[in-house]
């Protein structure tokens, strides 16, 4: 059967929740190969989720420059295996990988895809999910970028054979150089492009001290926390929380969005969640255009009353 | 120091976007069509760069008839000069293409950066810049949220999912910028007088040495098969807080079975 290369997302070693979902995405088009840049290559995990195969560039050198050198190995696994299509996270740098790719194989490029069928046909949700589209590469070995959340990730135990591969990053690779790594402390919760509910805070939130009413909401529904720009250009809450065209884009089972007026810059990051509730004293706010359900209150009232029922409820 | 701009025109970002039933490309005719905000702040620090170290910003933009005002609203936030790639065959090129023509034109020019916005509003792909720093083996500076250039080293602080990278490069480098970097500015009347004057190049295809047969919708790596307008959303119930919106929404989030 064809393979499938999907490239594992994976920080200093802990793999990312998207990548099983493209390993299970992978199996119903092929035969899914994982391909692991770095040192630490956890092929267990994979195997678990159907890798066939683990690809290793087990080299620590290749993550001191960004995007480039995933290409260099990118490239080289689709030379030895001519895989059926390549398959990398819809992230910001999965993106950029992909688009290096393409121009480095001469091959097309899809982003965004929502979902691939087994003819290898892209659907893609553009225009901030007004619009479907049914896309295909039509030169080369096909590079799908995938979207988080798009598929449920499903085990299904395969070999996860080990190979290794020398890859040598390119000159032309190396000449941007990473020289410090500063990761934003960790909030304990669930990553926000990962979560099955994310509960969003905006300008009616009010200050950085009003987030705990939208934190306290979250942690009882082991939910992320996300914001509007006006959130995060105000210092209330960090800028990787934030939701929209310029944040993350999120697509979660529940999005909660609580004093925020819905602007298209924001729709654009979470208009395709598959459950919306929103919180708005203002029922004019656009954002109700969204709602499966609404309600037209007092964030600072509405929602510690929520997150009282919500736990009696657990409880 | 010298420096090009990449910038394109896109649909205002309020308007309703539609693909034609024709060719399944963008409509263009039926939208406003602006600046694409995000290349405001790729302009914004081009133009902050050499007000630190001297030098002179040119803006290229690829596309039709009336991406001469983008052109013409960065020459009026004070950038010098513009080049205008115009060319009937460019119609429908994709991203790949779309590389492909900007590194042609970029190539055997000299500038000691290059600057893109993150991100086109239209098309959301976030790629040209990357394939671009491939196209003309350029460090990659992508996704700055904050730019430093100091002799011929250029840092910047890349925005990561989790945090952010400091990366650095001799130049010449490619760099391409978040909407955190600055503010931009608006043009002023003194600005928008002194635009008319500014010269703008136009290259067409053989001008800028591009193969036709890389370019153009029928040469593009990947094809629309299909699209639809996305249902509308069923609509939602709302209702006025009377005390009870928290228990309301406890209620439907249980029917829900979320909780
Ligand atoms: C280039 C560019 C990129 C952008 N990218 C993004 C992006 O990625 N993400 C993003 O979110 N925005 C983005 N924006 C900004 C966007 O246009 C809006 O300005 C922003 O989303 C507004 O945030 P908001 O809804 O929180 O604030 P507002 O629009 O001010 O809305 C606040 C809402 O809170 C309600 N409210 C106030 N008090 C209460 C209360 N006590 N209880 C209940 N409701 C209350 C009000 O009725 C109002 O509807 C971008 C803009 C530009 C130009
Ligand atoms: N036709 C074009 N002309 C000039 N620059 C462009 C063009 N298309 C894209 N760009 C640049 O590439 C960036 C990213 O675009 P995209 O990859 O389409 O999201 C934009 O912000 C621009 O800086």
């Amino acid at each position: 059967m064809a393979q499938i290369l999907v490239l594992v997302d994976h920080v200093d070693g802990n793999i990312k929740k998207v990548t099983f979902e493209l390993l299970t995405l992978a199996r119903r088009l092929g035969t899914p190969v994982a391909v692991w840049v770095g040192p630490g290559a956890d092929t267990a995990a994979l195997a678990e989720y159907g890798a066939e195969t683990v690809v290793v560039a087990d080299s620590s050198t290749l993550l001191e420059h960004p995007v480039a050198p995933k290409t260099d190995v990118l490239a080289a696994v689709v030379a030895e295996k001519s895989p059926a299509a390549v398959l990398i996270a819809s992230t910001a740098e999965g993106k950029e990988v992909a688009g290096r790719l393409a121009v480095r194989i001469g091959s097309g490029v899809l982003t965004d895809a929502v979902d691939v069928d087994a003819e290898l046909t892209a659907t893609q949700s553009v225009f901030g999910g007004a619009t479907v589209v049914q896309s295909k590469v039509t030169h080369g070995v096909p590079i799908i970028t995938v979207r988080p959340n798009a598929t449920a990730p499903e085990a299904a135990p395969a070999a996860g054979t080990r190979e290794d591969i020398a890859v040598e990053a390119a000159a032309s690779s190396t000449l941007a150089k990473v020289t410090a790594r500063v990761v934003a402390t960790k909030d304990g919760r669930p990553e926000l492009t990962e979560a099955a509910i994310v509960v969003s805070g905006g300008r009616g939130v009010g200050g950085a001290e009003g987030f705990a009413v939208i934190e306290g909401l979250a942690d009882a529904l082991g939910a992320a926390v996300g914001a509007s720009r006006a959130a995060t250009d105000a210092g209330w809450y960090p800028h990787q929380f934030q939701v929209g065209q310029t944040g993350k884009t999120v697509s979660p089972q529940l999005y909660i969005a609580n004093g925020i007026s819905g602007a298209i810059q924001h729709r654009a990051g979470m208009q395709t969640s598959k459950t919306i509730v929103v919180v708005n004293k203002d029922s004019e706010a656009p954002i109700f255009e969204l709602a499966d359900f609404g309600v037209v209150g007092d964030l600072f009232t509405v929602v510690p009353a929520l997150t009282e029922q919500v736990t009696a409820r657990k409880g | 120091m010298k420096i090009v701009v990449c910038i394109k025109q896109v649909p205002d970002s309020w308007a309703d976007k539609k693909l034609s039933a024709d060719d399944s490309t963008l409509d263009r005719a039926s939208v406003d069509r602006v600046l694409n905000e995000l290349d405001e702040y790729a302009v914004e620090a081009a133009l902050q760069l050499t007000e630190a170290h001297g030098g002179e910003v040119t803006v290229l933009t690829m596309g039709p008839d009336d991406a001469a005002e983008a052109l013409r609203r960065a020459l009026s936030m004070g950038a010098d000069a513009g080049i205008h790639l115009i060319d009937d065959g460019l119609s429908g090129t994709d991203a790949v293409g779309t590389s492909y023509a900007l590194a042609q034109v970029l190539q055997g020019r000299e500038f000691d950066l290059v600057i893109f916005g993150s991100e086109s509003t239209d098309a959301r792909m976030s790629v040209v810049p990357a394939m671009v720093a491939e196209r003309l083996s350029l460090p990659q500076l992508t996704f700055a949220g904050k730019v430093e250039v100091d002799g011929g080293t250029v840092r910047i602080q890349r925005v990561t999912d989790y945090g952010y990278d400091e990366v650095e490069a001799s130049t010449p480098a490619l760099v391409s910028v978040v909407e955190k970097i600055n503010e931009p500015r608006y043009p002023s009347f003194k600005g928008i007088m002194a635009a008319k004057k500014k010269p703008v190049e136009k290259l067409t295809l053989a001008d800028a040495g591009i193969d036709p047969s890389q370019v153009g919708l029928a040469q593009a790596w990947s094809a629309v098969e299909s699209f639809a307008a996305r249902p509308p959303r069923e609509k939602g119930t709302i209702v006025e807080d009377g005390g009870d919106g928290g228990a309301k929404i406890a209620e439907f989030l249980s029917t829900s079975k979320f909780i």
